[in-house]
């Protein structure tokens, strides 16, 4: 109960703050050459207040306070500890607290990490932070009080839904929300900038930091929700091309454009205007995802509390802030036509640029997929699906040209370069064609477009291998972002090309024989847990080789009510056995799926090297 | 001149945006099929319930008058609640009432009808969801009004007092 | 040459098209395509609702009954609306989700080749 009253008025004065600053702000953007030390103090100020509202809400989660609203509406007494504490993230209120103690946190960071630049620059882009800041604010006061108070208290809450009471899900919302709010540095920054005109190379510098950190988080985020969507939504899939994961994915392709023009940037003063618009298109990207999730507008598998009221409000804010953008970029960005260095065609910077053309594609079609439905339904009131196969038909072929494009790519210089070893990649060239043959033949899978694809991944997948023990690669960490990204492309392809699965109706003692393969039902057993009642089922699958025992579950919590399946996975290096069980209406039998996933590690441990090319960039830059 | 045309372009570009996705806030996003619909019947054969004979759909809605054809089950809690009022419509004598028996167990429907009463002329048996496929249902309970071998009305989810009356007025 | 990088783009689009594999690949590739109306997130083939349980049961009557893909999407949309697939069909409402990519691709392309041309 203090808890929540002292969260409030935390926030409360948090906004007060976010005037003050602004007022001090403006003043010392008038005059003096010195950042006003006001203006770092009440930052931390702010940050230090968002931050006891938020330990407050979780104070009240942890002592299951149902006097708070929030807390009834998401939390339970026999709910444990661990999932008490990700319950304060877990829900619509909480996550946008977190989301505010992001943006406090990281403005404050940016303040003190920037010391060597502008001063001007600096102030402005703490002016358009707070903008954003007070957005939040007053979003989160007027609807979405984490702190409501409810009288009568309430004996009980109504409790968690099961499905988000995974550990993977419990840290997978503040590692997206630092990337996304990371964009929204970007974001300020670049506004900043280009009023004072500071779009350079010294600009680049310092930007590419923080590019890095949004687009690391980023990744890491969007490989958990993925990891947790493949062993928990028991489908065996990891991306279903639902509008939920698609805006998370939108965000990311603009960011990693943005970063290879930030590369540019830094060595050559091109493609200015397009950089100002890829960093407002970022955080843009990244706060309609919000509207879209949040507002309930679109429809999908992930469950999300739904208010058309708190949709009108991030709709409205994104668009004041879109229309910020376009006037800033309009009225002071002096595209620099005049003195237009030319790019030669044989050079990185055509590379880049061709990098990002194909981004820019990959990233049109990810959206007018998710929005082609609300726009056709409004306009017409005709209701269509845009699923998997759309975005299957327009990406795929489109990989082969890009996955070449960047496998040749890195090895241009600046400037103007001319290819050498030619022959070594000519001969790379023709062992991917020939080993991608090999393999899609051997398995039947004799489809053009399979062998062409796997072949183009396999090109840059040879190439990179061979740059790792060059000598003269300088860059390690785009070549092990590059590599990772090839072994993504052919993990996903084996995957989906090798994957086997049966599904069939079991009782306890019976058993399915296919081929070589037999799935035993040996057991079903019960189990009270604190707040759930589980059925594990006992299968051995045996083979001529092998012989696995694997135990999938059925799960009924009792607050609120749900049914989970738990998938049970054994992971192998080169594959994972994967079983599920579901129950079927008014019968002893079970529904089983068994699944064979060839590669999955690997898909994971790909995810995991592209981030860590990130992480070799951000920390070593000397090196670079 | 040109450098005015392309601002008011773009300005004018998300203005229509975001007055798409204000309008759509307002539409609902799950999805039902259409209910105003004037299709014709699906043809297809069934088992009924009682006497387990072979029906035709030809020979069940030959006549010219009102039918109401109700998909139920045992253990649809909603079907339950409407059941009463499909009771009382049954005292209409312009209206011919059949059941669809979806997915259920012998035992536990035959209970049901003791147990509320049955209202149908005739009861089809629907044992693996296929044939509420065929007319385009897609859970338990739905109903549709038919005249001339025409979907005049479909209702999905459970009948309520007022849609009884929507029902009544048609067959007037 | 971009023409005919063109050619081979599209020919690989429709080639797509021409999966075939035996029965049961090809009844997962029906059910993959269709939207289950109960959980509406979900594929029929993911999901194990009812509803999905006997669309599925539909589906493979009907490829039984010698109906090609198309056919039977024909019959599902014809009951259930353009909503329950997911690879919306080529027509008037859905011209613009199928070709704007397209579109912007090549406007893409327009302007990273007159980059080149400025350079000459």
């Amino acid at each position: 109960m203090l808890a929540s009253f002292v969260g409030f008025y935390s926030l409360i004065f948090g906004l007060g703050i976010s005037l003050l600053i602004i007022f001090f702000s403006i003043k010392n953007f008038k005059k003096s050459n010195i950042l006003d030390s006001k203006i770092l103090t009440f930052s931390f100020l702010q940050m230090f207040l968002v931050f006891v509202s938020f330990f407050g809400l979780i104070l009240s989660f942890i002592n299951s306070d149902f006097s708070n609203e929030t807390v009834f509406n998401n939390s339970h007494t026999t709910k444990p500890l661990f999932y008490k504490i990700s319950g304060t993230w877990g829900n619509h209120e909480g996550s946008l607290l977190l989301w505010l103690l992001v943006l406090t946190l990281f403005i404050f960071i940016f303040l003190v990490n920037s010391k060597n630049q502008l001063i001007k620059y600096r102030i402005l882009t703490v002016i358009f932070q707070q903008i954003i800041i007070i957005g939040f604010f007053i979003f989160l006061l007027k609807t979405s009080n984490p702190f409501s108070y409810l009288f009568p208290i309430p004996e009980e809450g109504l409790g968690l839904n099961p499905i988000l009471q995974d550990p993977a899900l419990a840290i997978h919302p503040p590692i997206l929300y630092l990337g996304y709010v990371g964009s929204s540095i970007i974001f300020s920054s670049v506004l900043a900038a280009t009023t004072l005109n500071y779009i350079n190379s010294n600009w680049a510098k310092h930007i590419k930091g923080w590019v890095l950190i949004s687009w690391i988080f980023l990744t890491l985020g969007i490989l958990l929700g993925s990891i947790w969507a493949y062993y928990e939504l028991g489908w065996g899939g990891f991306w279903f091309w639902d509008p939920v994961e698609n805006v998370s994915l939108m965000p990311w392709l603009a960011l990693t454009t943005l970063f290879h023009c930030i590369l540019v940037l830094e060595k050559r003063s091109l493609f200015k205007s397009w950089i100002i618009i890829l960093s407002i298109a970022t955080f843009t990207l990244s706060m309609c995802g919000t509207f879209l999730v949040r507002s309930g507008i679109l429809n999908s598998v992930h469950t999300f509390a739904n208010d058309p009221g708190r949709g009108l409000f991030i709709l409205s804010f994104l668009f004041v802030l879109i229309f910020i953008s376009i006037f800033i970029f309009f009225v002071f960005h002096k595209s620099d036509n005049k003195n237009f260095s030319p790019i030669f065609f044989l050079s990185k910077e055509t590379s880049i640029v061709i990098n990002n053309w194909f981004m820019m594609y990959f990233l049109s079609v990810v959206l007018i997929g998710t929005v082609y439905p609300i726009f056709l339904d409004v306009l017409s009131s005709q209701k269509i699906s845009v699923g998997p196969p759309f975005y299957h038909k327009l990406i795929i072929p489109f990989l082969i040209p890009f996955l070449i494009f960047m496998a040749i790519g890195p090895r241009l210089k600046w400037i103007k370069s001319e290819l050498k070893n030619k022959l070594s990649l000519f001969v790379l060239l023709i062992i991917s064609v020939l080993a991608s043959i090999f393999i899609v033949k051997n398995f039947e899978t004799n489809y053009l477009l399979n062998s062409i694809l796997v072949g183009s991944a396999f090109y840059l997948f040879f190439i990179t291998v061979r740059d790792f023990f060059s000598k003269k690669t300088k860059k390690l960490s785009q070549n092990m972002a590059h590599f990772g990204f090839s072994l993504l492309i052919l993990s996903i392809l084996f995957n989906n090309i090798f994957s086997n699965e049966i599904i069939t109706n079991l009782k306890v003692g019976e058993s399915y024989k296919v081929d070589n393969l037999e799935i035993v039902f040996d057991d079903l057993t019960k189990e009270n847990k604190k707040n759930y009642v589980s059925y594990t089922g006992v299968f051995s699958i045996k083979d001529e080789n092998f012989e696995n025992i694997l135990k999938p579950e059925l799960r009924i919590y009792n607050q609120p009510n749900i049914i989970t399946s738990e998938a049970d996975i054994k992971v192998t290096l080169f594959k994972d056995n994967f079983i599920t069980i579901n129950n079927v209406q008014n019968e002893d039998y079970f529904n089983v799926r068994y699944l064979i996933k060839p590669f999955m590690l690997w898909i994971w441990i790909s995810v995991l090297l592209i981030t860590f090319g990130g992480l070799i960039s951000l920390f070593n830059k000397k090196y670079e | 001149m040109n450098n005015k045309i392309f601002p008011i372009i773009v300005i004018s570009f998300f203005i229509f945006i975001f007055f798409i996705f204000f309008k759509g806030l307002n539409n609902s996003n799950t999805y039902k099929p259409s209910d105003n619909e004037n299709k014709i019947i699906p043809k297809f054969s069934a088992y009924t319930f009682f006497d387990n004979k072979l029906v035709y759909s030809d020979n069940i809605f030959n006549q010219k008058k009102f039918y109401l054809l109700n998909i139920w089950s045992s253990w649809c809690l909603p079907c339950r609640e409407e059941h009463p009022l499909i009771m009382n419509l049954k005292e209409n004598s312009k209206i011919e009432i059949i059941g669809l028996n979806y997915k259920d167990k012998d035992k536990n429907a035959k209970k049901f009808i003791n147990d509320l009463g049955n209202p149908y002329s005739k009861i089809l048996l629907d044992e693996d969801g296929t044939k509420a496929i065929e007319w385009g249902a897609y859970g338990v309970p739905e109903t549709f009004l038919i005249f001339e071998n025409k979907i005049i009305k479909k209702y999905i989810g459970p009948l309520n007092s007022e849609l009884i009356l929507e029902i009544e007025s048609f067959v007037k | 040459m971009k023409i005919l990088k063109l050619i081979f783009i599209t020919f690989l689009v429709f080639s797509l098209n021409y999966l075939n594999a035996d029965e049961i690949d090809f009844q997962n590739k029906i059910t993959k395509n269709l939207r289950c109306l109960i959980c509406q997130g979900q594929s029929v083939y993911d999901s194990d609702s009812e509803f999905a349980i006997s669309v599925k049961l539909v589906v493979k009557n009907k490829i039984n009954a010698g109906l090609s893909e198309k056919e039977i999407y024909n019959f599902l949309t014809e009951k259930y609306g353009e909503w329950i697939l997911y690879d919306p069909k080529l027509n008037k409402n859905t011209y613009i989700l199928w070709f704007l990519p397209l579109l912007i691709f090549l406007f893409g392309g327009a302007i990273v080749i007159k980059k080149f041309i400025n350079i000459r």
